[in-house]
């Protein structure tokens, strides 16, 4: 397969950035996105060029860190996946491809197509976690927990902090990142102790990092690679408000 | 040659553990602030070690290449984690775990390392139920319990097959708190270079700052190294792209041992090679061998029939089929452990049976979908059939999967005593990174038992009692000649890769050394093509240095100079395996020579010559390592033969 690749490439965050044309042949259709962009950077190299730069390293789908957002979908085309586990055979041969960096203002490009997603650790930070130090734990079994509710729990934490709801969202939101975490805990009775303060201090830091509103759009739904519900959105509302109100 | 000592404490198996606490020297409140950790690496070991020293009161600083902690290669951990809670009632004990986890390792691991092990495993689950982990549950509301390969108990705990995700995000949430207390600093986008020893002792490290290239120095008063393991070497494996052993490499170039290096797993169920652009390969969870069966065809002109896709694999009827495992191991059948099933399907593909490209045999699910209908297995499998239709374009549910084994795990690492402390004062190794409780085989769902027991629940008490040592010790300012000779050395290192000024990439040179590693130090090994591999890695250590083509500069964001920095150190880490499988003269776990087996293909140990660790200790450039051994001493289990058969 053929195509032909408009490529985002910026020196560092302070410079300019601007688009590239590369053309590249003879792709296999099994190949993967992130596979088709290392063939391109070989070629890069041989030329003495300086190769292309992007997140990546699992490659299996898991670890969140590839984050393209190409044709203008975070990941691609394909749905329930991530770049990684995108592969050419999602294209037609000829295509033009365009390959663009998550763009929102909490995430500032470092270089080319990898950009800064501290700001999601520092939301974890303020509250993503249940407040247990290493031992003097009950047994696990003392408390039972519904399936329905560990389930659903598990829904949520599949979250790999990739950032494509953020790249997608009209307004650079992290609700669904934060709710994912929200949610998850909240759902479970380890985590329910501190359902209040959490969901208080980590919108708190989502909106001071400069996130967005949510709206409601569904984007980041629609686009999140391990296809996490905008009903835990709802969950973090109603947790947000209890903690206000309460 | 030296024997080793583990310092393993004095007492009865089962009361050593105890006994080492209740007898350690411990570091009191207002001590503890005074004093420095250093932890390289945020997997599952590092930052459950971050997070706990941090509770305890200790200053942490925390290191990892990636981006964000959370994204450690630990985190692609599919199927489980073991813990003798018996909570199915069906036999499971510490005692049961133990041996079950020392003759899976073929009787190459540490006793008194392993039954620490499978005692503090219980105490895990708590830990991870209390932080959140949302483990799968019984309608009852209890945990659920799945069985895994080399056990008759079913004593895993998972996370659908998510669960190294799942625990790693326990332990970076537990890491991110001691962030917000203050207790941890994080530095993610950095690398450590060098190890800086002052008077003998681990003193702090060296790094680069990956965004913008600058090398800075740390102090600490001691230095944990929990990077994981080195199987990135073989270019294809399981592992991420950015997982690499340099950290490893460094100490052991400055004096800590390398145990077994030989030793590296081998996971049957992979998807298979499909290309030679391919980048890495892609673990299919041993929790699929629970419900799929293995086999190749009986006849070849099946087998021929398949591969010039005449007929389909549901067209071979039942009794044409070769059940390979259950035929061979009817105790264990498909439940084997993995290097038994990978030589297996080594076997089978050699003979001529395998499909696809000959190198797959196939794991079909429809006698189980027939039996427990498709919701059951989409409920138990459904994110790696989905991962798997993603990548090869099939659909699992209809047609067999096909896998093939790839490199996955290193039970060889760095040679550590029972305090977790290499040779070297104040430098601790922990998880993957270490060699001691795994043997010549790990089995399935052990690896993250091992990771989180390091970092939870054995480091922060063993550190204390080499810390309760510096209580007296300032905090080394970074000025002191040590520090510049380290940072000088890793300059001086990276400027030469830069101005090679050759022709290949980075890739280029490891993929070419990697399927050499593959072919010579990969299922089955000989002491020929060792010999041979030992001068070819020398030779190609010299292309590297002569060829390597850096592109960017050095003070830069620039991820080709963090390969090729890596790469040399995987060529070199090569030749260091070759040796050691060729001093190893007999076949176990994972380690294979085809001089050594039985009349039937099966490993065959060698005990009298053999029951000892292999630790190597570097040189010198050009010189050969030298071998230490650490007999090991087996009181409280048979040795015997591993048998899987009845």
């Amino acid at each position: 397969m053929d195509f032909t690749l408009k490529i985002w490439r910026q020196e560092n965050a302070k410079a300019k950035g601007r688009f590239e044309t590369y053309n590249i042949t003879g792709i296999s259709a099994d190949c993967s996105f992130l596979e088709m962009l290392d063939i391109l950077n070989q070629q890069l190299i041989d030329k003495i060029e300086k190769p292309i730069c992007f997140d990546h390293d699992c490659r299996e789908g898991i670890c969140g860190a590839c984050s393209l957002y190409i044709n203008g979908h975070p990941h691609g085309p394909d749905t329930g996946v991530t770049t990684c586990q995108l592969h050419m055979r999602k294209f037609k041969d000829g295509d033009t491809i365009i390959i663009e960096p998550w763009r929102a203002k909490p995430f500032p490009v470092i270089k080319d197509l990898v950009v800064d997603r501290s700001a999601f650790d520092q939301i974890i930070e303020a509250g993503g976690f249940v407040s247990v130090n290493t031992g003097g734990v009950p047994d696990a079994n003392a408390i039972p927990v519904p399936r329905v509710d560990a389930e659903t729990a598990m829904d949520a934490a599949a979250c790999i902090g990739c950032g494509a709801c953020v790249a997608t969202c009209k307004n650079a939101s992290a609700m669904l990142f934060v709710a994912a975490k929200v949610s998850q805990f909240a759902l479970l009775p380890q985590g329910k102790i501190e359902a209040k303060e959490r969901a208080i201090n980590m919108v708190a830091k989502m909106d001071e990092l400069g996130f967005g509103n949510c709206t409601n759009t569904g984007a980041c739904e629609a686009e999140c690679p391990k296809n996490i519900s905008i009903s835990h959105i709802a969950r973090l509302n109603r947790e947000y408000l209890t903690a206000n109100i309460s | 040659m030296t024997q080793l000592n583990a310092r393993i404490p004095e007492g009865p198996l089962a009361e050593k553990w105890n006994n080492y606490k209740a007898s350690q020297k411990l570091v009191n409140p207002a001590n503890k602030r005074k004093l420095d950790i250093i932890v390289v690496g945020t997997g599952l070991a590092g930052a459950s070690a971050a997070a706990s020293l941090g509770e305890l009161g200790f200053n942490v600083k925390a290191f990892c290449y990636q981006d964000s902690p959370r994204r450690a290669h630990s985190i692609a951990a599919q199927g489980g984690i073991n813990a003798a809670k018996n909570y199915p009632n069906d036999g499971d004990s510490v005692y049961r775990l133990y041996y079950d986890t020392i003759k899976g390792g073929d009787y190459r691991a540490r006793e008194a390392n392993v039954y620490r092990l499978a005692e503090v495993s219980g105490s895990i689950i708590d830990q991870c139920v209390a932080q959140g982990v949302p483990f799968a549950r019984e309608y009852g509301g209890l945990l659920d319990n799945r069985s895994f390969g080399g056990a008759q108990v079913s004593r895993t705990f998972y996370a659908r097959g998510q669960t190294g995700q799942q625990l790693l995000l326990g332990a970076y949430s537990a890491m991110m708190r001691q962030v917000k207390l203050g207790r941890v600093k994080l530095y993610p986008r950095t690398e450590m270079l060098d190890v800086v020893l002052i008077d003998g002792k681990a003193r702090g490290i060296i790094t680069r700052n990956l965004v913008t290239g600058k090398i800075e120095r740390h102090f600490g008063h001691a230095v944990v190294i929990a990077t994981g393991g080195y199987g990135r070497a073989f270019f294809l494996s399981t592992n991420a792209m950015g997982s690499n052993s340099s950290a490893v490499w460094q100490i052991y170039k400055k004096g800590a041992y390398f145990a077994n290096p030989a030793f590296v797993q081998i996971h049957p169920t992979c998807i298979p090679v499909h290309g030679d652009y391919q980048s890495k390969l892609t673990l299919m969870s041993e929790s699929l061998r629970n419900d799929g069966r293995i086999w190749v065809p009986k006849k070849k002109e099946d087998v021929e029939a398949l591969r010039s896709g005449r007929i389909k694999p549901g067209d071979i009827a039942e009794d044409d089929r070769d059940y390979y495992l259950e035929r061979r191991y009817p105790a264990f059948g498909n439940l084997v452990p993995r290097d038994v099933a990978s030589r297996a399907a080594k076997e089978r593909c050699d003979a001529g049976y395998g499909v696809g490209s000959g190198l797959a045999v196939y794991l079909d699910f429809k006698e189980a979908i027939g039996r427990l209908g498709k919701h059951v297995i989409e409920e138990r499998y459904g994110n790696l059939f989905q991962m798997y239709e993603k990548i090869v374009d099939d659909n699992p549910y209809e047609t067999p999967m096909m896998i093939y084994p790839a490199i996955h795990y290193c039970m060889g690492g760095i040679w550590v005593d029972y305090e977790l402390m290499t040779n070297i004062p104040g430098l601790f190794s922990i998880g993957e990174c270490n060699f001691s409780d795994h043997g010549a085989n790990r089995l399935g769902a052990s690896a993250l038992m091992q990771g989180l027991a390091d970092g939870y629940f054995v480091l922060p008490y063993t550190i204390q009692n080499y810390l309760a040592g510096e209580i007296l010790t300032p905090r080394i300012p970074v000025t002191q000649p040590e520090f510049e000779e380290s940072e000088n050395s890793v300059r001086e290192r990276l400027n030469k890769l830069m101005q090679i000024g050759g022709k290949q990439s980075a890739d280029q040179l490891h993929r070419k050394f990697g399927l050499h590693l593959w072919e010579t130090v990969g299922m089955a090994r000989n002491r020929k093509e060792l010999e041979k591999a030992v001068k070819d890695f020398s030779a190609l250590r010299e292309e590297f240095w002569a060829d390597l083509r850096v592109t960017g500069m050095v003070d830069e964001f620039n991820p080709e100079l963090e390969k090729a920095s890596r790469v040399a150190d995987f060529i070199e880490i090569g030749e260091l395996m070759a040796r050691d499988a060729l001093q190893r003269e007999e076949s176990c776990g994972g380690h294979f020579r085809e001089e050594y087996q039985t009349e039937e293909g099966e490993a065959k140990r060698d005990d009298n010559d053999f029951m000892f660790v292999g630790a190597w200790e570097y040189a010198g450039q050009g010189k050969e390592p030298i071998l230490h051994k650490e007999s090991l001493i087996y009181e409280n289990i048979k040795v015997q033969s591993r048998n899987y058969k009845i």
